[in-house]
């Protein structure tokens, strides 16, 4: 006999959403508190500090660039994705998953570039407290793409069978898996101008 | 969300699109203008009200919360409350008032 979980697809009448999306965004809470906690560190190291590098000293703003675009796009095919799922299109829903999940990889691809060509000039977390936040926020940073990697992945092969038993649950868990892609997104687009721009 | 029409999703998938430029764009500009000469404070408040405003679209359009229910906002609320006090404490550590009290503990 198998535990049923209450208020997965319909709304609890407290709170008024389901509880997966309540769920959700109590645990964006907590990484919104993860990361504020390294950009409390960042200014930290930053103010006290005697010198502190122009990122791009070290850093490839073109690189980062393309990167930014890569994960703004997969932003755009992620809602894509639930989108076409509310209007019942479920070959559309494959295409824009498939591509989240392909850009999100492009995204990594650009990554390990950046990462292997700071390693060849013998730039290390240890050089200095430069390199060592950079690598820490963009690492963990890179550690939720590959999260969200193997969770769209799920929702594109296997899990997609959900589709066909329980649509509306399985819409549920589109738009919950996309509410976490839109928040790495968004921890990039704070990312970006930090570390490389200032 | 609730139930959606298929003309309303349109609408929706218009906007989308639009929110989608206007990240473009707002990066473009990011990027342009960290290669204006001027101060550091002037490069780091550009910087950080274009990040504002596409963190502000991303979460508002993308992440549905300009109609979201009120629990979900009031608890960001709670969230952005706690992270605002998180950014202001390596602030107040430079603060001449801490220093002061500092000595007198010493």
């Amino acid at each position: 006999m198998s535990a049923v979980i209450p208020y997965i697809s319909k709304p609890h009448p407290v709170t008024g959403v389901t509880n997966a999306k309540f769920g959700i965004w109590l645990f964006l809470a907590s990484e919104v508190m993860l990361f504020g906690a390294l950009f409390s560190a960042y200014i930290v190291l930053r103010v006290g500090a005697e010198t502190w590098p122009h990122g791009s000293e070290y850093l490839s703003v073109p690189w980062a660039f393309a990167n930014t675009v890569v994960l703004i796009t997969s932003s755009l095919t992620m809602v894509m994705s639930w989108a076409a799922l509310q209007m019942n299109n479920f070959a559309k829903y494959k295409k824009y998953m498939g591509a989240t999940v392909l850009l999100s990889f492009g995204f990594l691809i650009i990554k390990y570039i950046e990462y292997s060509a700071k390693f060849h000039h013998g730039y290390f977390p240890a050089n200095n407290t430069f390199l060592a936040i950079y690598f820490t926020m963009t690492g963990l940073h890179g550690l939720h793409v590959i999260g969200g990697i193997i969770v769209n992945s799920y929702l594109l092969f296997p899990g997609s069978k959900m589709w066909n038993t329980d649509p509306e649950r399985f819409a549920g868990r589109v738009e919950c898996a996309g509410l976490y892609w839109h928040f790495v997104d968004l921890v990039w687009i704070f990312l970006f101008p930090v570390l490389y721009l200032l | 969300m609730e139930a959606h029409s298929a003309e309303e999703m349109q609408r929706h998938v218009k906007t989308y699109f639009a929110v989608y430029i206007a990240l473009l764009v707002l990066t473009v500009a990011t990027v342009g203008v960290s290669y204006l000469h001027t101060t550091t404070a002037m490069h780091i408040l550009a910087a950080m009200v274009v990040a504002l405003v596409k963190g502000s679209l991303v979460a508002a359009i993308f992440m549905h919360l300009s109609n979201e229910k009120k629990i979900i906002v009031y608890s960001l609320v709670l969230t952005v409350t706690f992270f605002i006090a998180i950014m202001v404490i390596p602030v107040l550590v430079e603060c001449e008032i801490f220093r002061y009290l500092d000595r007198m503990v010493s």
